[in-house]
């Protein structure tokens, strides 16, 4: 006899015709009305609005137009590259650490998970000024990179360092909570079973936190995509080498309003794929994608 | 006694109605009244003196400065944005708005004057003794973004000595070749010299003015742009009046000494 497996809400019961507590428009165990949402109207609003009315406001014609603009080409290509080598970058060097993270507890490690936070409180223009302040010419260690024939303000490394610096934190985080979400018990079962440590790491730890890295590496790209403030004041600000999309919205806004629109469009556009990449790749608590 | 104390509450609330309604006329002292400003960052610290002496003269009357790149300025303008004047550090955006009929034309005057500079940092470190070393290749030259009219002017510098037999248009692409960054306003070209950041910035001389530490490299007369800053009283204000007080002020011996000791030249006669 056929059976098919009731489908189940976030709850774990089951959606459809019934009589538990979480259906019929009802939300949760406590059975609250769904007009609780409603509270939260105000702020939906006011992200729904602005939204709706940059898309509005912006002709569809004149997407077509500056796309095939070359200042907006080199700033979409350099605001991609970067954001895209600096997150590689994050989750190479990342990963080990987040892992390193919540599985030592000492207190060295949860002084670093401090500190690793903290570019998410940081304004963004305080973050450009220390790295100014750092790695510019008269920087800490402006003239040990002179010697070295480096050079960092005003080129595009200076965009990637700034966009690792204020995205870093989003993997760090997301990758500590689906590696911790591995627990101990299952490598430590691995490792009855004869597996090595790498084996541990490539065939049990990686495969189940991987939507969770995956997950934290796209915030972090997302965050470092829409970068503007350290990137103005450590990397400055020039068509082709470091001028990304979000300086050439803004200064499209001051010369070219239907440019800094068209560019905010595109850039709305690409987060929400993110966000959609993103929900996906996490699936929801039950795993009921 | 009650029907004193009555009387006595009704009498100082028609005291107090009829001030409200008098708007201050009848000498009890009334909220006061916010002139909301918008001027070109180049303007931040001659118009905070400037914004002072006034209120000193107009008590009652509280200036609310907007400062920010004149483009910007005039799209919140032209977006809705409440202003009773406008200072901008060019003619076009004034323009804009009188050709959408936002700008009280007959009062729109042109109150103060600037031009162009390179300013270097003090310890020189790319050792430019003169304007013709700044076309040498590999000197960090930092200016402002063209979207502003500081940039704007820059590149028009640079075209007036392309023009210029002495100088000649190779002169004008090797400069621009050293550019390393446009920013977003002259100010922040001001702040990366002071920093040693660049070798050299273009900035208005009333920003070199509040920088005398920073070493000057002069532009020829006949290639640099005379900037000229309109102001304007907004015809959406609701106080034209105290709008048109205020440009005169800016216009008057006062206001005029003011803005030459923030480095501007002053308005023409």
């Amino acid at each position: 006899m056929a059976s098919f497996r009731p489908l189940t809400d976030a709850y774990g019961l089951p959606i459809g015709k019934g009589r538990a507590p979480g259906e019929g428009g009802r939300a949760g165990p406590l059975g609250l009305p769904w007009q609780l949402e409603l509270i939260g109207l105000p702020l939906i609003l006011l992200l729904l609005i602005p939204l709706v009315a940059l898309l509005a406001r912006t002709p569809l014609a004149l997407l077509s137009t500056y796309l095939t603009d070359a200042r907006t080409l080199a700033a979409i290509r350099l605001s991609l590259l970067t954001s895209l080598a600096g997150t590689a970058a994050v989750v190479v060097l990342g990963t080990p650490l987040a892992y390193g993270l919540v599985r030592r507890r000492t207190r060295l490690n949860r002084a670093l998970e401090v500190l690793l936070d903290l570019p998410i409180v940081l304004p963004p223009a305080v973050a450009g000024l220390a790295l100014l302040m750092a790695f510019g010419r008269r920087g800490l260690f402006g003239a040990a990179l002179a010697d070295l024939g480096l050079q960092l303000p005003f080129t595009p490394l200076a965009v990637v360092l700034a966009q690792v610096f204020v995205g870093a934190p989003y993997f760090i985080k997301t990758a500590g909570v689906a590696l911790g979400a591995v627990t101990v018990d299952l490598e430590q079962a691995a490792a009855l079973d004869g597996a090595s440590t790498s084996n541990i790491l490539r065939h049990v730890t990686l495969p189940l936190a991987v939507r969770g890295l995956l997950s934290g590496a796209a915030l972090c790209w997302a965050r470092a995509l829409g970068e503007f403030g350290a990137t103005i004041l450590f990397a400055g600000n020039l068509p082709g080498r470091t001028q990304t999309m979000p300086l050439a919205v803004y200064l499209g806004f001051e010369s070219d309003l239907a440019l800094a629109q068209t560019l905010s469009v595109i850039l709305l556009g690409v987060s929400v794929l993110i966000l959609v990449v993103v929900r996906l790749l996490a699936g929801s608590p039950n795993g009921a994608e | 006694m009650t029907r004193g104390a009555v009387g006595l509450f009704a009498a100082a609330l028609a005291l107090g109605l009829s001030s409200c309604a008098g708007g201050g006329s009848a000498g009890a002292p009334a909220a006061p009244t916010s002139l909301l400003v918008f001027a070109a960052s180049s303007l931040t610290d001659a118009f905070d003196a400037l914004s002072a002496e006034f209120e000193a003269a107009y008590p009652g009357v509280d200036v609310v400065p907007n400062y920010g790149a004149s483009p910007t300025l005039r799209t919140q303008i032209l977006e809705g944005a409440q202003a009773d004047v406008f200072a901008s550090a060019n003619r076009e955006e004034v323009q804009v708005l009188a050709d959408g009929g936002l700008v009280d034309e007959g009062s729109t005057r042109t109150f103060a004057r600037n031009r162009l500079v390179v300013v270097l940092p003090t310890d020189n470190p790319a050792g430019l003794t003169s304007l013709r070393d700044l076309a040498r290749p590999g000197v960090r030259l930092i200016v402002a973004d063209p979207a502003v009219p500081a940039g704007r002017y820059t590149l028009r510098a640079l075209e007036s000595l392309a023009g210029d037999t002495a100088w000649g248009p190779a002169f004008r692409d090797a400069v621009l070749a050293n550019v390393v960054s446009q920013e977003e306003t002259v100010r922040a070209v001001l702040a990366k010299v002071e920093l040693g950041e660049a070798d050299a910035g273009f900035v208005y001389l009333s920003d070199a003015s509040r920088a005398a530490h920073l070493l000057r490299l002069d532009l020829p007369p006949a290639s640099n742009p005379l900037a000229e800053y309109p102001i304007a009283v907004l015809l959406q204000s609701p106080h034209t009046t105290l709008a048109r007080a205020f440009v005169d002020f800016a216009l008057s011996d006062a206001g005029q000494r003011i803005l030459e000791s923030h480095g501007f030249l002053p308005a023409p006669d």
